[in-house]
């Protein structure tokens, strides 16, 4: 994370068209990426439990979408500073990738409600399951929001033609990705711990008692 | 707002949101060691002592 952040922050050349604040794009894309993974993961573990009925799936769907919520927020707080400094609003709603990201996080809000609104057991898993899964189906078209309605606000980095920017570049935003990519993995195993500890420590203790 | 203020102010809410997820982390796991010391207790009051082993003597020793 220190190398993204000095790569970032000082080794990669300035932007000659939106100057210093181009910056931001090492945080910014990376964060949503990684939040993009999550709810990913998420959609992949709720299928896994209702495929094999393993109940471990479900801590694991559950603490990945609670990942991508947290770096969901980050990207849209991020984002909105980048806009104010690039466009001088903190948002519009005529970009819809950003609308459509922020559905994206809103519906994923929603599942906590969801899921702590049921007792919990085999009817909480698999309700959560199958509602992480529906939300999966908004990670594409968020993701592709931008192209298909060809919206000329959000700048796109990444076309078919390869990345638009310079080598440095390239090299600071791969880092800086992998970096986040790392933090979230890392949060997510220590959250799970917890997590599977807790669940442990309530059975034991129930045993005891 | 310049253009250098607004990067530092979106690494730094990046960097204050990882701070408290960490420090939400580590409040939890603190709870959990509390936990987990409260079982050990009564795990421990709802069994027998142990016996005491015998105390070690000279003449016990002399022959390893």
């Amino acid at each position: 994370m220190g190398v993204a952040l000095v790569l970032a922050l000082l080794v990669a050349p300035e932007d000659a068209d939106q100057g210093i604040s181009q910056r931001i794009f090492y945080i910014h894309v990376p964060i949503a990426l990684t939040a993009y993974f999550c709810f990913g993961l998420g959609a992949w573990k709720a299928l896994m439990l209702l495929w094999r009925g393993d109940s471990r799936y479900d801590l694991e769907s559950y603490v990945a979408v609670h990942q991508g919520t947290i770096f969901g927020a980050l990207t849209l707080i991020t984002g909105s500073i980048w806009a104010k400094a690039s466009w001088g609003v903190w948002w519009t709603w005529s970009s819809n990738q950003l609308v459509l990201f922020l559905v994206l996080f809103l519906f994923y809000c929603a599942y906590f409600m969801l899921r702590f609104s049921i007792e919990p057991g085999p009817r909480r898993e698999r309700s959560s399951a199958v509602y992480a899964l529906f939300g999966v189906v908004l990670i594409p078209v968020s993701f592709l929001a931008i192209r298909l309605a060809e919206d000329f606000i959000h700048p796109t980095v990444f076309t078919r033609e390869g990345p638009q920017m310079t080598g440095t570049m390239f090299a600071t935003f791969c880092v800086s990705w992998a970096a986040v990519t790392l933090l979230a993995y890392v949060l997510y195993r220590v959250e799970l711990l917890g997590k599977r500890l807790d669940v442990d420590l309530r059975e034991l203790r129930e045993a005891l008692q | 707002m310049s253009g250098g203020q607004y990067v530092a102010a979106v690494y730094g809410v990046v960097f204050v949101f990882v701070l408290a997820y960490v420090a939400i982390i580590a409040a939890k796991l603190a709870r959990l060691q509390r936990d987990t010391r409260e079982l050990v207790e009564l795990a421990r009051a709802g069994r027998p002592e142990p016996r005491t082993a015998e105390p070690v003597t000279a003449e016990t020793t002399r022959g390893a």
